[in-house]
């Protein structure tokens, strides 16, 4: 590939992303009041995005064949069962990326 | 204050961007694009899992047409984003414009609870949380095009500090609330999306479905409200 459609196509990826990232503030955003029914969605999307994006990152597990997302399940248990335990964010992912790592390495 | 609370809040995702930064750097450097590349797509895309993508698209030589439709499909769910945060964005002046263009998912994470602690300007914290982000994931992916192919630590799982940190801040939210149903339908729809049209198609599907159960809740919950009143 060519530099020049190299650099278009980064160009194109970055406006259409821009794109999708400013359209919501675009259509309701400004000075008019924001539509009550989109002032509802942006009080309970919130919680179904973030339980939407913990699927999407676990997205590729396949727990059909071996070792059938038990790295997954494990860690992502320890990071649950250690944050409400100990409510303390940065231990809670350290020790469950240094949990996950030691288990896809060295153990599945 | 408010940058050391934003600089505090940002830790995980340092971590997380500074390795996945260098990840999409070591790849886009085996694919003959140097540092350069690397570092000028990190600062006008930003968009983490997208630029992995379009990896490929470079290496595969694909259409700009088959590149805009490809992104259109990996960022739909920035919409999502957007909308929720058009009300905490509104009186941002004139942060706004690099805040709705750095919204990526783990600065979203960040951003989309709103309270800070009393002492932090809200407004400082939104700021300086994005920019902050977007530094790690810039600094991650230069240094991966530069010095990435020499490393020869065992990075196999690392990225799993992104799902980690989805997993706390889904905890906090669920902690926060009493009604836990928009939680469940996120993770349900998603699910049961996922296992319908598979990993590459089911974020589109997902996000309809969540806006539909969403919608429908609503109606019902304005009949009750409704109800209420005419009893009341």
């Amino acid at each position: 590939m060519d530099e020049l459609h190299a650099g278009l196509m980064v160009a194109v990826i970055a406006l259409v992303t821009l794109f999708l990232r400013s359209l919501p503030f675009l259509l309701f955003g400004g000075k008019r009041k924001t539509p009550v029914f989109i002032t509802y969605l942006s009080n309970v999307l919130p919680y179904a995005i973030m339980g939407m994006l913990v699927v999407y990152c676990l997205r590729n597990t396949n727990f059909l064949a071996a070792p059938h997302g038990l790295p997954e399940v494990i860690a992502c248990g320890a990071v649950a069962l250690l944050h409400l335990w100990k409510r303390n964010t940065l231990l809670s992912i350290a020790l469950g990326t240094v949990l996950y790592m030691f288990l896809v390495q060295a153990v599945f | 204050m408010s940058i050391r609370y934003a600089f505090k809040r940002s830790l995980p995702v340092m971590a997380g961007y500074l390795v996945l930064g260098m990840g999409f750097g070591i790849l886009l450097e085996a694919k003959g694009y140097s540092a350069v590349w690397a570092f000028f797509m990190s600062v006008f895309i930003y968009a983490g899992s997208m630029q992995y993508v379009a990896v490929d698209l470079l290496a595969g030589g694909a259409s700009l047409i088959s590149a805009a439709l490809m992104t259109l499909m990996v960022n739909a769910r920035h919409l999502f984003y957007g909308i929720s945060m058009i009300d905490r964005y509104k009186d941002m002046g004139k942060k706004k414009p690099y805040l709705v263009f750095a919204l990526t998912d783990e600065t979203y994470s960040l951003v989309c609870g709103g309270e800070v602690p009393q002492g932090v300007d809200q407004k400082k914290y939104f700021f300086w949380v994005s920019l902050m982000n977007q530094s790690y994931w810039i600094i991650g992916s230069t240094a991966g095009a530069l010095i990435g192919s020499h490393l020869s630590f065992n990075t196999e799982g690392i990225d799993f500090s992104m799902t980690a940190l989805f997993i706390v801040v889904f905890i906090e939210q669920w902690k926060g609330t009493k009604n836990h149903l928009s939680a469940v339908i996120g993770v349900a729809a998603s699910v049961i999306c996922l296992l319908l049209f598979g990993a590459d198609g089911f974020l589109i599907p997902s996000m309809l479905a969540i806006t539909a159960a969403l919608t429908v809740l609503r109606k019902i919950l304005d009949k009750k409200e409704e109800g209420e009143k005419k009893n009341g």
